[in-house]
């Protein structure tokens, strides 16, 4: 899983839009930048952690807007530096090249519940999507029981392991929208899942409208 | 055995301002809030790390008489102000989820 082979995979795939959705880092979304392509649309993302255990997926238009974000999960992230007996934290570039190991603990929990993870997603004009809902562990649903009435997701999303169908029927429903992705962690499970929306350009801007239904977009 | 018998035992301290010393039939241990619906049984006191406001909402569909929030962990004011809502005894002990479960089976199984 590096750069190149993200984009040739998704290329090959035929996808359009994809999002880097590192837990609880942005880092290795600039090498996506340096990288020369345009069929592609690289959003920035994470997927943050919450006190509960909750996993939310923060999606951004590029690296700048995500900064900040990612700035404050680094600073309230929970947990002893990261063991490199545990596997490696890499953070590399264009190239392939190894700029750095991460040793802030991505695999911990930041000390922010999902509520005010979810503001500040929504503070800094992202997208805030519940991962996995179908999951039995780290989704809303399965830390919390269903999802407080006080928490605007823009989308939530489905695995692999459910079809849309399935989906519609268990948490249609629920009040955001259903997107289906790959949540891949491996190259060959990239495009085993996706999500078609009906948008004018590959923006987040044209996410954020085809998700709410707004302007004839849609989510198809 | 009513919830006034585990506070001192289990070194609870009340976050409701006062509660119904209901009888407890049991305990059951989980973080998920999604496997507390599906299994515990009413009667069951329930014990945590979990300190959101859902907590209560579950207790009350499944009529837990208490929810205990282990190692000094305190939920939010809003957490607190659903269970004394909900007639939910809520407490927090400086106690680890294990030693609180280890304590209250020993109860329980003596009681």
């Amino acid at each position: 899983m590096t750069p190149p082979k993200i984009i040739r995979k998704a290329r090959e795939k035929g996808l359009q839009i994809i999002a880097i959705t590192d837990h609880n880092s942005a880092e290795n979304i600039p090498a996506f930048n340096a990288l020369k392509y345009e069929d592609i649309k690289v959003f920035a993302g994470m997927e943050i952690t919450t006190s509960e255990e909750v996993h939310v997926l923060a999606l951004f238009e590029d690296y700048e807007e995500i900064k900040p974000l990612q700035e404050i999960v680094y600073e309230t992230l929970e947990g002893a530096e990261f063991d490199d007996r545990l596997g490696y934290q890499l953070v590399v570039n264009e190239k392939e090249e190894i700029l750095s190991f991460v040793k802030r603990p991505l695999i911990g929990a930041t000390k922010l519940n999902v509520f005010e993870i979810v503001k500040l997603i929504h503070r800094y004009n992202g997208l805030a999507i519940a991962s996995h809902i179908d999951k039995e562990v780290f989704s809303i649903i399965s830390q919390l029981g269903f999802i407080p009435e006080d928490i605007i997701f823009d989308g939530l999303e489905v695995s692999v392991y459910t079809d849309i169908n399935e989906a519609e029927k268990r948490f249609g429903n629920l009040k955001a929208p259903l997107i289906r992705s790959s949540d891949s962690h491996h190259l060959h499970e990239i495009g085993r899942a996706y999500t078609e929306f009906f948008i004018n350009a590959p923006s987040l801007e044209e996410i954020r409208k085809a998700l709410r239904g707004e302007d004839g977009r849609r989510v198809l | 055995m009513k919830i006034s018998d585990i506070v001192k035992p289990l070194e609870l301290e009340s976050l409701t301002e006062d509660f119904k010393d209901r009888e407890i039939r049991g305990a059951y241990v989980s973080d998920l809030l999604s496997d507390v619906m599906a299994n515990a049984r009413s009667g069951d006191v329930w014990i945590t790390l979990q300190t959101h406001i859902n907590v209560i909402a579950v207790a009350t569909l499944k009529a837990l008489p208490a929810v205990i929030i282990t190692n000094n962990r305190r939920p939010d004011d809003e957490t607190i102000k659903k269970a004394n809502e909900e007639g939910v005894a809520l407490f927090k002990t400086n106690l680890t989820t294990f030693e609180t479960a280890g304590r209250l089976y020993q109860i329980l199984k003596a009681g």
